[in-house]
């Protein structure tokens, strides 16, 4: 049977490489012509415990995981204890012969594969970590996925190892093949390669967004490890040479941000990514640089919190945080991505609305975009689109031709100030924490400090018109209209696929990829086309529908929550449907603003009673 | 040739009569004009504080911050533009308190940094709390009863971490301290500058005449070698009837961190180029991913 869409999951312990073969697993199927969407899901530990990878790989473009495994390989037993109830009638586990598969384990309509998988790897490869390389053979076998798509990729990843290393491997994954002949007959599933298909991309969040930066001028990146945003800074320093960038490693992320402010400052174009916890270390030095209007940029990628949280989990609730964090007023953006290509975008756009506006720019992902692979088309990340815009940032020349005394704060009707930065003698000033007067000059004035809260707030008049405003996917009139921001588009994306195959025109989607300053024109325009909203997100508390009360005075008639650590699945969503028939949502018209008689929105997912008590006593 | 009153601001400073900060102030303009470097040659980056004020009462380019976050900011211009001297001037709450893991990370990673300290032992601003350099015991508002926190040890710390030139100055000896910042402008690396400083308001028993009293020069100490890494370690907790001001520690200058950054061989990175064809480079890494 051809199957146009199937799921691959390779499990075992923390340490066994499971990413890495996962990742590399998932683009040689890339480069073999196929679409992947590729998940780690691990825990907050070196060895150990249950890692594992899910490769989703079609024909067709992907945008999110589903749920159903129709092969697993299965490194431990555990692996099979616990996905063993998500593989498909039909579907197979591949595990070491060596173990002894207890009968509690096998399920009707499942196929049990024994392989001699360390045996095999020590034998062919002469090394027991081959085994995942091993496995992957026999899945590629199986599926009848052309080997030599997996070589091309051993060939590339451990080419930097020697050829003997290469020359194992390859001896393993063909090892692999052979060995999966005698299941072949009993596995139905098959996803050939496609010969002839355009080279693609494979990459993750986290690659995106850093690729934008770099094509974005980001040349200084200060951080301090925190899972899932650390990638951001391996991936600058790995390229930092090459590309004439500097990243620094600092002692915290207070220091990482600072640092930051302070390259900004004086003229490179600086970012700290980061994830909540580091996040929140840096909110005063957030607002130095509003008060100072030194162009910064934040990248955050969310996992669980508060606190430490589940650090190798997912979640959205750092939404209003980002929007609010800071004592004090000052404008900033809230870029919200969801997709590999909105990360790049966000990439470099960020470091254009900085420097323009003079005010921090934030980013904010999250783990599961941040984290999982998926195959773009080449041209996907559109380099060419990319340009860099600095504001009204002075030259050498135009600092040449002043004459008066430099006003780094001067008051404009636009509220934005010719920016210099230190190192000319005709601009020589002092900017400071304080507030102060149109030299930088610590004044507690009181005419000046509205003038000066004035200029900065002026500054975002019209700003949220050069913002992405939101995006439909599906069809223009349907019953149901998600809302949704960061990476739950593409879950929802698939949802309403499959809902729109069962009944046309039953849901669309309505994804925001930036939320502040809040886009509101582009959502009026676009919610008056909605008849029934739910929003869909990663957090308890409903943020966005919070969001979307306060700014366009719109309610929703429900709402899909997911708060478990895990990225919604289509079939989460689907799951989680509002079950009863709700009346139509009232126009989006100004006079239908929200009045005493508010309707409640019907909530469902997670502990849902109590959630609905939450939900009637905290509406914003 | 740059002058004293190249660096004259127009700002009246906000500091007591009789602060050291105003000696502090001189003593800065002093050593940037004996060194020619002009107002617009280097930054003073500033944190919170009585003292951090200082770049507002002289022309410079200054960044006044956060408290504490002085040298972190310091850092990141100097990381950013290693052709713009950078000199940082805080408070002892500033540089040892609240900054004070920013302190030793500077000190290790030796960026070209002149690191002045106002160090009045005492919290100024904030109206007389002890601070990081208070002494065991010390009556203030948040400790009626003595301080029970003992004092930290800021020049045996930095030859500690690893510093190469570490010194302190007297706000009551003007031309000394003027001499010992541009010691430490020329020194190539971090260069710690910790000023005792009377704060006749807040800190009384640290007044003038009782620096007067016990300070003495190390240049005018026969047989001190500022070269010998363990006597300065060991001349850094001399505190008592005699105090010790000069260079405690210069030793072989080692690499600047600004020195060894790849990135940075081709310049300060501000001065290198952000354009498109740049950007068309970059189909390399496109590649990674293919």
């Amino acid at each position: 049977m051809v199957q146009n869409d199937l799921t691959i999951r390779i499990g075992g312990e923390a340490g066994m490489g499971l990413e890495s073969s996962g990742a590399g697993f998932s683009k040689a199927l890339t480069r073999g012509g196929l679409y992947v969407f590729g998940l780690p899901d691990y825990y907050s530990r070196i060895r150990g415990g249950h890692n594992f990878f899910s490769i989703r790989v079609a024909r067709e473009p992907l945008y999110s995981h589903t749920e159903p495994v129709h092969l697993l390989l299965a490194l431990d037993l555990e692996t099979i204890r616990r996905h063993v109830d998500t593989i498909v009638k039909g579907g197979a586990v591949i595990y070491d012969e060596q173990e002894e598969l207890p009968e509690e384990l096998r399920r009707p309509g499942v196929n049990f594969f024994p392989v001699p998988l360390t045996s095999l790897a020590k034998e062919k490869g002469g090394r027991e970590v081959m085994r995942n390389t091993l496995g992957l053979g026999v899945a590629a076998g199986l599926i009848g996925f052309d080997v030599s798509y997996m070589g091309s990729v051993i060939r590339d990843n451990f080419a930097r190892k020697g050829q003997a290393v290469v020359d194992a491997n390859l001896r393993v994954a063909e090892a692999g093949v052979e060995a999966s002949g005698p299941f072949q007959a009993d596995f139905p599933f098959r996803m050939a390669a496609v010969p002839d298909a355009p080279s693609r991309m494979i990459l993750n969040g986290n690659e995106a967004f850093s690729l934008g930066a770099l094509a974005g001028g980001c040349r200084f990146v200060a951080a301090y490890p925190m899972t899932p945003g650390s990638p951001v800074l391996h991936w600058f320093a790995a390229h930092a040479e090459e590309y004439g960038a500097v990243t620094k490693h600092a002692e915290d992320e207070i220091a990482a941000i600072n640092m930051a402010i302070g390259a900004a400052y004086v003229g490179a174009r600086a970012m700290a990514p980061t994830s909540g916890g580091g996040f929140s270390l840096m909110v005063e030095a957030l607002g130095l640089a509003g008060i100072t209007e030194t162009p910064v940029v934040v990248y955050e990628a969310q996992r669980p919190g508060p606190a430490t949280g589940m650090p190798t989990r997912t979640e959205q609730s750092d939404l209003l945080f980002l929007i609010h964090a800071s004592q004090g007023e000052f404008p900033r953006f809230v870029l919200t991505p969801g997709t590999v290509e909105e990360s790049f975008r966000a990439g470099w756009q960020a470091f254009n609305l900085a420097d323009r506006y003079q005010t921090p720019a934030l980013v904010l992902s999250d783990h599961y975009l941040a984290v999982a692979y998926r195959t773009v088309e080449a041209d996907a990340l559109d380099f060419d689109e990319v340009y860099i815009d600095r504001g009204t940032l002075l030259t050498e020349r135009d600092l040449d031709a002043l004459e008066k005394p430099y006003r780094r704060y001067q008051v404009t009707e636009s509220g934005i100030s010719p920016r210099a930065v230190p190192g000319h003698p005709n601009a020589v000033w002092v900017s400071t924490a304080n507030e102060h007067d149109e030299y930088g000059a610590v004044s507690e004035d009181a005419a000046n400090r509205i003038a000066q809260v004035d200029k900065r707030t002026r500054k975002m008049e019209g700003a949220d018109r050069e913002l992405e405003g939101p995006i439909w996917y599906g069809p223009e009139e349907a019953e149901v209209t998600f809302l949704c921001w960061s990476s739950t588009y593409g879950p929802l994306r698939q949802a309403v696929d499959w809902l729109n195959e069962k009944q046309p025109g039953r849901a669309n989607v309505l994804h925001f990829s930036a939320l502040h300053p809040f886009p509101l024109e582009a959502a009026e325009a676009t919610l008056a086309r909605a008849k029934r909203m739910v929003v869909v997100e990663g957090n308890s508390t409903g943020q966005m529908e919070a969001l979307l009360r306060a700014r366009t005075g719109r309610t929703v008639d429900g709402a899909i929550h997911r708060y478990d650590g895990r990225a919604f699945t289509p079939e989460y969503i689907l799951a989680h449907l509002p079950e009863e028939p709700l009346p139509t949502a009232p126009d989006a018209d100004a006079d239908c603003r929200p009045s005493g008689r508010q309707r409640r929105p019907q909530t469902v997912g997670g502990r849902q009673s109590a959630r609905s008590a939450f939900t009637s006593d905290e509406e914003v | 040739m740059v002058a004293r009153k190249d660096f004259d601001g127009t700002e009246r400073p906000t500091w007591c009569r009789g602060c050291g900060n105003h000696a502090i102030l001189n003593g800065i303009k002093m050593a940037l004009a004996e060194h020619d470097i002009a107002p617009h040659e280097i930054l003073i980056v500033t944190g919170i504080g009585c003292g951090s004020k200082l770049p507002h009462y002289m022309k410079v380019n200054g960044y006044h911050t956060l408290h504490g976050r002085t040298l972190a900011v310091a850092t990141g211009a100097r990381l950013a533009n290693h052709g713009l001297r950078v000199m940082t001037v805080h408070g002892d709450g500033d540089g040892y308190g609240e900054g004070l893991s920013h302190f030793l990370n500077a000190v290790r990673r030796n960026l070209n940094i002149t690191d002045v300290v106002q160090d009045n032992r005492i919290y100024g601003l904030t109206k007389g709390q002890y601070s990081p350099t208070s002494e065991r015991g010390k009556h203030t508002p948040t400790s009626p009863e003595g301080s029970i926190d003992g004092p930290v040890q800021p020049l045996a710390m930095a030859i500690t971490a690893g510093a190469t030139f570490v010194s302190r100055g007297y706000s009551g000896e003007l031309r000394h301290l003027a001499w010992l910042i541009g010691e430490a402008l020329k020194h190539p690396g971090y260069a710690l500058v910790d000023v005792l400083q009377p704060c006749v308001t807040f800190n009384r028993s640290y007044a003038y005449d009782f620096y007067n009293e016990r300070v003495y020069r190390l240049e005018d100490e026969e047989g001190y070698d500022p070269t010998d890494r363990t006597a300065a370690w060991e001349k850094a907790h001399e505190w008592g009837e005699r105090i010790p001001i000069g260079i405690f520690y210069r030793g072989e200058p080692i690499p600047t961190y600004e020195e060894q950054v790849p990135a940075l061989r081709a310049g300060p990175l501000v001065k290198q180029p952000l354009e498109p064809e740049w950007i068309r480079r970059m189909e390399a890494i496109k590649q990674k991913y293919v």
